[in-house]
């Protein structure tokens, strides 16, 4: 027989598990991350892997993590790109394992984008 | 580890029957192939409501909504959506793919739109078969509340506040149901479901069931304390194969988790539930009759008072609700009665599931607030009528409904509206008409249906019935007069008056409204000996315009018994004698040249 709490850590085990159904136009952040042939060939899928892992782990229930496919720039794969509600998206290239647990931990926790890993600050240094 | 993309095939009935099982198991093949299975979750759920776009595959985060899916479509979805992220945009809702490149989130489609989703909440979003998902959606919770921090009287107190009332026709307030049962004394007291939903066209009883049974066990629960009872009985009908089995499985659950058992989760309180199940026959719907159909006794109705809720199952004091019912609860009590009140009308809270067919774009299962006109379930939910005809009229209520005319279309769908103008809510099925339906060929259909159904125990359901289709019989042939009409009145208000129980007090609904509202057409198919609609295969002949006919022979190759003549490049004739009404002539016909 399951206790009161119990169920209760099952809930709240399940509930992380069953975010991402919730529709996307509900949550604050949605961080979608390119997974054409160029994106998968450069290791999206580890990228894709740690964005869900990190997310569930710190228990973010106003994130969703979605897929799309090539967004144009295939030589900075893995693109990762952050909409967040009413402000202007965020383009992450070459976004490793490591980076993308350093953009959940820096713009989605703490609300500050990781100007260095972006499509921009790429551009700008290469002038 | 959290998946990071969730694919929903629809296992409702009306999936399943297009083969969703299979689908299944293509995606879980192809998932497996691409070693995607443990990145991604393949869930089997209730139905999603848009029954006539099935079966139905939603992946999520995205909320991606295909239809019309096939079993070989499974391996396009994962190698291009799953693998590399591309929409396979040739199986996308229409609604969608229209205008805009966005792929919006499907709820944001007309047809969800519009709906206000409470007792649908689960449906088509967790697995019914895995009591977890449940938890998830704060299952069990409002059960827990209930038991821990309130009394059994609060909990009445809670749902006579909201305005809830029965949904499985009558409309009765359930709050005072529960009051009766609680204030009977005795030693035994009975919880029951009324899962014998017969109404031909709905279904929204069984979606639940098959979509989150887990739902009706926690109200039934949540009863069980208020009234003062510890065991359930759930009557459902053993035609819904996939309900049953999905209900047995919660129940498994349940019990391994100690949620229904003895000293629930220790907080003292006991409950068991089991299933009966029913046979099929129509009139186990009504209460009585179903408590005699669960005591293992024939199925026919008992004399009431007294009511169940003093004698009812085993003779001891028994709470009967419908399924909607129930599933309404667990919501009301954590959300709270002004919460719930917020909804619907003055007399008529909270939402109301529909099952929608008939001639209509959108056949499906829907649920909206009370309040919400006939319009905008027709045009707006519904996607309009099919083939640009003119919609004439609404069946609620089914076989012991009325018809709402097409001049009442904005008329506020709740209880006392729908009474006001001879329809019911019954328990929801809406059959949508067009011009092509004649009524007095769907009052005979609803009748015929009661008669087949009626138990045989009172005389005026019994015989009156069946005098009633005969009138109607002799209209549609056309061989009825003025008096019949009176005659056919006359019985109807018979019937309701004297019969024994809600099957024949409500069996003439369907004659009575459609000669309301379309008395014109009854006349037309007495005095005239015509059935303006061309439904009526007695009143009609079918004749080829000289005009019009070009000679090409289509009509005479497709004619069954051979009944039209005429030479190549000549005028073609039907002989009436020989002409068997069967339409394949129009239908064959490309000039339009033959009329009914």
């Amino acid at each position: 027989m399951k206790t009161l709490e119990e169920l209760q850590a099952i809930r709240d085990r399940m509930k992380g598990q069953m975010n991402n159904r919730a529709a996307a136009d509900e949550s604050d952040y949605r961080v979608v991350v390119g997974m054409a042939t160029c994106g998968i060939a450069a290791g999206a899928r580890n990228t894709l892997s740690a964005l869900t892992q990190e997310i569930e782990q710190k228990r973010l229930e106003n994130v969703v993590v979605s897929q799309t496919g090539c967004i144009g720039i295939c030589k900075y794969e893995p693109i990762v790109e952050v909409f967040e509600q009413g402000k202007e998206k965020v383009t992450y290239i070459h976004v490793d394992a490591e980076r993308a647990r350093q953009i959940v931990a820096g713009h989605i926790i703490n609300g500050k984008p990781i100007t260095e890993y972006t499509y921009n600050y790429a551009v700008r240094e290469e002038k | 580890m959290l998946e990071r993309a969730h694919i929903l095939v629809c296992g409702g009935t009306g999936c399943t029957s297009g083969k969703s099982n299979e689908i299944y198991a293509e995606l879980s093949k192809h998932l497996k192939e691409n070693e995607l299975d443990k990145e991604v979750k393949l869930i089997m759920t209730g139905c999603f409501g848009l029954c006539a776009k099935g079966p139905i595959v939603v992946v999520y985060p995205d909320g991606t909504f295909y239809q019309h899916v096939k079993p070989t479509d499974a391996e396009e979805i994962v190698n291009e959506h799953i693998l590399k992220g591309r929409v396979v945009e040739r199986l996308l809702n229409d609604d969608k793919s229209a205008g805009t490149d966005e792929v919006k989130s499907f709820n944001e489609t007309p047809f969800y739109k519009s709906q206000r989703r409470v007792v649908l909440k689960n449906c088509g979003v967790i697995d019914p078969e895995n009591i977890d998902e449940y938890l998830a959606y704060d299952g069990y919770l409002a059960y827990q509340k209930a038991v821990t921090e309130m009394q059994p009287q609060d909990v009445i107190d809670v749902l006579k506040k909201s305005g809830l009332r029965g949904r499985g026709g009558g409309g009765f307030p359930t709050g005072l149901k529960w009051q009766f049962a609680r204030d009977s004394k005795s030693d035994q007291k009975y919880v029951v479901c009324n899962a014998d939903e017969g109404d031909p066209g709905a279904f929204m009883d069984r979606s639940v069931l098959e979509g989150d049974p887990h739902a009706l066990i926690e109200a039934m629960m949540i009863a069980g304390y208020a009234i003062g009872a510890d065991k359930g009985y759930v009557y459902v009908r053993a035609e819904y194969p996939i309900a049953v089995r999905r209900l047995q499985i919660a129940i498994q659950q349940a019990l391994e988790y100690g949620i229904l058992g003895n000293n629930i989760m220790g907080t003292g309180h006991s409950f068991t539930l089991e299933l009966r199940l029913g046979a099929g026959a129509f009139v186990c719907g009504e209460e009585t009759a179903l408590l005699n159909s669960t005591e293992g006794k024939r199925g026919e109705p008992r004399q009431r008072p007294p009511f169940p809720a003093v004698k009812g199952l085993f003779q001891k004091p028994t709470l009967i609700n419908n399924v909607e019912t129930y599933a309404n609860i667990p919501t009301i009590l954590l959300k709270g009665a002004d919460w719930f009140a917020s909804m619907g009308t003055e007399k008529s809270k909270g939402t109301k599931v529909f099952a929608l067919g008939g001639k209509i774009k959108n056949t499906g299962l829907v649920e909206i607030p009370m309040g919400t006109t006939l319009r905008t379930i027709v045009e707006e939910i519904g996607g309009g009528i099919p083939n640009g005809k003119r919609f004439k009229a609404a069946q609620t209520g089914g076989p012991s409904g009325g018809c709402i005319p097409a001049a009442l279309i904005d008329t506020p769908i709740d209880y006392d509206n729908l009474i006001s103008i001879g329809s019911m809510m019954g328990s929801g099925g809406l059959i949508v008409m067009d011009e092509d339906n004649c009524m007095v060929d769907i009052a005979k259909f609803f009748l015929e249906f009661t008669v087949d159904e009626s138990c045989g125990k009172c005389t005026p359901c019994r015989i009156g019935n069946k005098r009633l289709y005969e009138i109607l019989e002799k209209i549609t042939k056309g061989e009825a007069t003025m008096k019949d009409l009176d005659k056919m009145e006359e019985l109807c208000y018979y019937i309701k008056e004297n019969s024994l129980c809600g099957l024949g007090q409500t069996a003439p609904n369907p004659v009575i409204s459609t000669y309301r509202y379309f008395k014109d057409e009854y006349i037309a198919h007495v005095r005239d000996k015509k059935c303006p609609s061309g439904v009526c295969k007695a009143l009609t002949s079918y004749e080829i315009i000289p005009e019009k006919c070009v000679g090409c022979g289509l009509c005479k190759r497709v004619c069954p018994v051979g009944a039209i003549s005429g030479e190549i490049r000549e005028k073609h004739v039907i002989d009436p004698d020989k002409c068997i009404k069967c339409g394949a002539c129009i239908a064959s016909c490309k000039k339009n040249a033959i009329k009914k």
